[in-house]
């Protein structure tokens, strides 16, 4: 078959037709993008403003949070053509664990990395259970949520709920980080707005510093006209979203911690020989195997890294409520997995990016947190979560077959 | 003046960006074997499918006549109501049931509500004989062998009472044997007055079998040769395919002499876990430096699981005896990396289903098996991936628009071409090339070839399995015949002919140790 040369559309043709060209292409995140609009739209007239107030845009933040950075791990397994059922368990349990270890007294700055140990510790057990026994994944994890949601309801038998009252760790969930010193005099957040700043020069430093690359070696690239107003549009929406945090009081930790998560994450998948591995098992395992990737090494690895961060989510849910609950954790594997998959992780493995999982998550925490607001009924929001993961997929699934 | 069972005029396909069929125009006569070839991509494929209804009417431009009457097909069921039926190279049954339920399947034979098995198990038996197929017909598909899956497709479509069989490169994955018995049986369906199409890349079939051979390049028709009228040779229809002639189809090598023997098996036992047989006797096998050692068999023969066994054996077989010796060292490898780093690869037998990551692009591809050349720490250098990728692309003359396409796009020539330039980056002493030309067109093929001259005269050493004769005849220096899992004998190319080879790789029984 002939392979016409697509990289002359940047020279020949008119912008119409590559915003055409650019928009069909990449219709799976647009489409994505424009969903969130629309529920962000749809929510702020529902709720006549309430919606879009800073108060409820943190809270929206802080409910995002816990789910996100399980989302971030659900992904990776995605990727890999995997499975984790039992994750939302898995972070109830350990939530708990962290309140009963506060509650007996032991160091904040000790109980976080223990707990930290402990998801890594039960991943390494699922991943074992899959790579060396060759359990399926399903099965494994589907066992995992009858152990883990059996430990819970035992570790909070005799209590009920654990309230937890350490500052330092609810903080995770409901603090803000603190401003300079001298930042006082302003009636807003000077060191939120500041790190707007900076995010936002890197931002630009790093996508004129790839828009260069790919031009050295003659990829295809967008026009500079549709490259700067990406630019603008992308550094109005960060400072537009640093700019209400900022007006209230400042950036939360969850969203610093998210950050730091979300960095690492795309780091490791798009950077390292490790994220490069992850995508060629999930794209042809055999092939991977024979190019002498250590796939079960690496399955191994990447479930440790879905324990450790149910275990980070499960202390940032318990510090959320204030208190581990028995049925804490209940759906949130559901929420993680429809959030990778809304973020267009490949329902047959290979693809998928944690930059888009955490637009996912917020999909799905929007819906969550408008209907809250609406006060529709938790039962009527399973509903409209799964349509809306479906519809998803499906999109995903009609578009990816044309391609 | 005979009839036309078929007239397909002015069949044009588009697909975005590219004109698939450009006014085609192909005419089948009433019981003759009409043999379709052409290059990779000349649209083959594509104008069987439309033909068959895979594209349904309306997608393409032009008119299908069947028996004088216009037809629009939506579906392939119509098509398959008109009595014609095709038979894919990728073969469609189900392994775990039996040769009837796969014979019936879709069109079961019905007592009410209810499946009339004995029905279909006699009306199953009938239809086996008439393919020459002597076998029980509730054995399950996947203890058949490839060839004889072969027949029960086409038993499958005399079921359904065809006139026109289309066949799409039925042979390819045949050994000789298995492909002459397929080619007869066309024969003897010719005979009963069954019209067939039959797309294939074995020439030397085409001009034995065909009546008429009709020869596409670039979506369009180059011309339709009446073999009936007069022998049409191979060359010839090279010739058309390819618009140019290829002189030699086997490029010669320089005359270099072949150095120090680096690979050595003494003894190479294998058993497989599951079935716990042994699927090696004793395999000892030696390989100089810059030479090209061909390990010739039957399909099944065991020379796909001996490369696995060596490169890192990722089946899992227990390697009950046996030592193997790589650059004078004995070694002996727990995975594929550890192959990899002591210097050898392997370029596996299909390269969709294990060789190449298909929704990745060439770059990612090609750095995969040697990564850490890449790398400073754990983080790839993506600059020098891409100057790597580039050089590669150019070397190896791998046609693709960047390196940053995605490799499923390509075509099988150029995909193979960027399985080779994956395991060249990793600078192995050792190449194992499993089938290295299976599937691809003329030119393709002399290019590979042409490169494997290239890495030997700089000193590289392939082993090259191959089950096709006339490229083990005309590319090694030294070649193994292999049956059953046991080395049957050893020939310098000189001393080759067909029929020694044959007769080897057809022993059984003998000579088996252990």
């Amino acid at each position: 078959m002939k392979t016409e040369p697509v990289n002359a559309v940047s020279q020949t043709d008119s912008l119409g037709t590559e915003v055409k060209a650019l928009l069909l292409g990449n219709i799976r995140d647009y489409a994505m993008y424009i969903a969130l609009v629309v529920i962000f739209v749809i929510f702020t007239i529902a709720t006549k403003g309430l919606f879009l107030s800073s108060r409820n845009l943190i809270n929206l933040v802080n409910q995002t949070g816990y789910v996100a950075v399980l989302a971030i791990g659900m992904t990776l397994i995605l990727i890999i053509r995997q499975i984790d059922l039992s994750v939302g368990f898995v972070a109830g349990f350990l939530g708990a664990v962290s309140a009963i270890l506060l509650m007996k007294g032991w160091n904040v700055w000790l109980v976080i990395p223990t707990v930290l140990l402990c998801g890594i510790v039960v991943g390494v057990y699922q991943g074992f259970l899959v790579t060396k026994i060759k359990v399926p994944a399903f099965v494994t994890t589907l066992a995992g949520m009858f152990i883990f949601r059996g430990l819970l309801s035992l570790v909070t038998a005799g209590t009920g709920t654990i309230i937890v009252r350490n500052r330092t760790f609810l903080q995770l969930s409901n603090g803000y980080i603190p401003d300079l010193s001298w930042g006082a005099r302003f009636d807003f957040h000077l060191l939120t707005l500041l790190i707007g700043i900076f995010l936002v020069i890197a931002t630009i430093y790093s996508q004129v510093r790839n828009r260069r690359t790919m031009q050295r070696y003659n990829f295809q690239t967008t026009s500079t006209v549709i490259f700067v107003t990406k630019l603008v549009s992308l550094s109005a929406l960060i400072m537009g979203i640093i700019w209400i945090m900022a007006s209230y009081r400042g950036l939360p930790w969850t969203a610093v911690i998210v950050a730091v998560v979300l960095v690492i994450y795309n780091f490791v998948l798009t950077k390292t020989r490790f994220g490069r591995h992850i995508y060629a098992i999930g794209g042809n395992t055999e092939a991977a195997e024979l190019s002498g990737i250590k796939v079960d090494r690496v399955t191994l690895l990447v479930f440790a890294s879905m324990g450790l961060l149910a275990a980070l989510s499960g202390m940032l849910y318990t510090s959320r409520l204030a208190s581990a609950t028995p049925t804490a954790g209940v759906g949130f594997e559901l929420d993680a997995i429809a959030s990778s998959y809304i973020g267009g992780v490949s329902v047959s493995g290979g693809v998928g990016r944690v930059t888009n999982t955490i637009i996912g998550a917020l999909v799905i925490m929007s819906l969550t947190n408008g209907m809250n607001l609406l006060g529709v009924d938790i039962s009527f929001q399973y509903v409209v979560k799964g349509l809306i993961f479906i519809l998803a997929v499906a999109f995903d699934v009609t578009t990816g077959n044309r391609r | 003046m005979t009839d036309y069972i078929l007239e397909m005029k002015g069949i044009t396909k588009e697909f975005p960006g590219v004109k698939a069929l450009d006014d085609v125009g192909f005419k089948v006569r009433q019981g003759e074997i009409h043999c379709l070839v052409g290059e990779n991509g000349a649209g083959k494929s594509t104008l069987m499918k439309v033909l068959s209804g895979v594209y349904p009417f309306g997608t393409y431009r032009g008119e299908i006549v069947i028996n004088g009457e216009i037809q629009q097909f939506r579906h392939i069921s119509d098509s398959e109501r008109q009595g014609i039926a095709i038979i894919y190279q990728e073969l469609a049954l189900f392994p775990e049931l039996s040769i009837y339920e796969n014979i019936f399947m879709g069109h079961e034979i019905m007592n009410g509500i209810v499946i009339d098995w004995n029905e279909t198990i006699l009306q199953a038996s009938k239809v086996l004989e008439r393919v020459g197929l002597e076998l029980d017909p509730a054995t399950k598909i996947k203890d058949l062998g490839v060839g004889q899956r072969q027949l029960v497709e086409i038993a499958k479509a005399l079921s359904k009472d065809v006139h026109l069989l289309i066949l799409d490169e039925p042979t390819a994955a045949l050994n000789e044997d298995d492909s002459e018995n397929l080619l007869n049986l066309l024969r003897e369906l010719k005979e009963q007055g069954v019209t067939s199409i039959m797309i294939s890349h074995k020439l030397k079939e085409v001009v034995s079998i065909a009546d008429t051979i009709t020869v596409l390049r670039d979506g369009k028709v180059v011309c339709s040769l009446d073999a009936q009228e007069r022998q049409i040779s191979e060359q010839e229809i090279i010739r058309h395919m390819v618009g140019r002639e290829i002189e030699n189809i086997y490029p010669k090598r320089e005359g270099i002499e072949p150095g120090e023997v680096i690979f050595e098996l003494k003894n190479w036992s294998v058993t497989d876990r599951t079935s716990r047989r042994e699927i090696l006797h004793s395999v000892n096998l030696q390989v100089r430096r810059g030479e090209i050692v061909a390990l010739a068999g039957l399909m099944g023969a065991g020379r796909t699981e001996l490369a696995l066994s060596l490169f890192g054996n990722v089946s899992g077989y227990e390697i009950t005896s046996g030592e193997m010796y790589l650059n004078g060292k004995q070694v002996q490898f727990k995975h594929p990396s550890e192959a990899i780093a002591q210097g050898m690869a392997y370029v596996t037998e299909d390269r969709k289903a294990n060789g190449l990551i298909l929704i990745q692009d060439v770059k990612f591809n090609v750095s995969l098996p040697a990564l850490s050349k890449l790398a400073r720490g754990l983080v790839v250098n993506e600059h020098e991936e891409i100057i790597m990728a580039n050089e590669y692309r150019e070397s190896l003359d791998i046609r693709t628009p960047s390196v940053q396409t995605m490799v499923g796009t390509l075509s099988g020539g150029n995909q193979q071409k960027t399985s080779l330039a994956k395991w060249l980056f990793a600078e192995p002493s050792l190449l194992i090339l499993d089938e290295p030309t299976r599937g691809i067109d003329v030119g393709a093929k002399f290019e590979i070839y042409t490169l494997m001259n290239q890495l030997v005269e700089q000193g590289m050493s392939i082993i090259m399995i191959s089950s096709e004769l006339l490229e083990v005849l005309g590319m090694s220096d030294r070649l193994y015949i292999m049956s059953e899992g046991t080395i049957t004998g050893e020939l310098a190319v000189e001393d080759a002919t067909e029929e020694k080879v044959m007769a080897m790789a057809t022993k059984t029984g003998e000579g088996v140790a252990g």
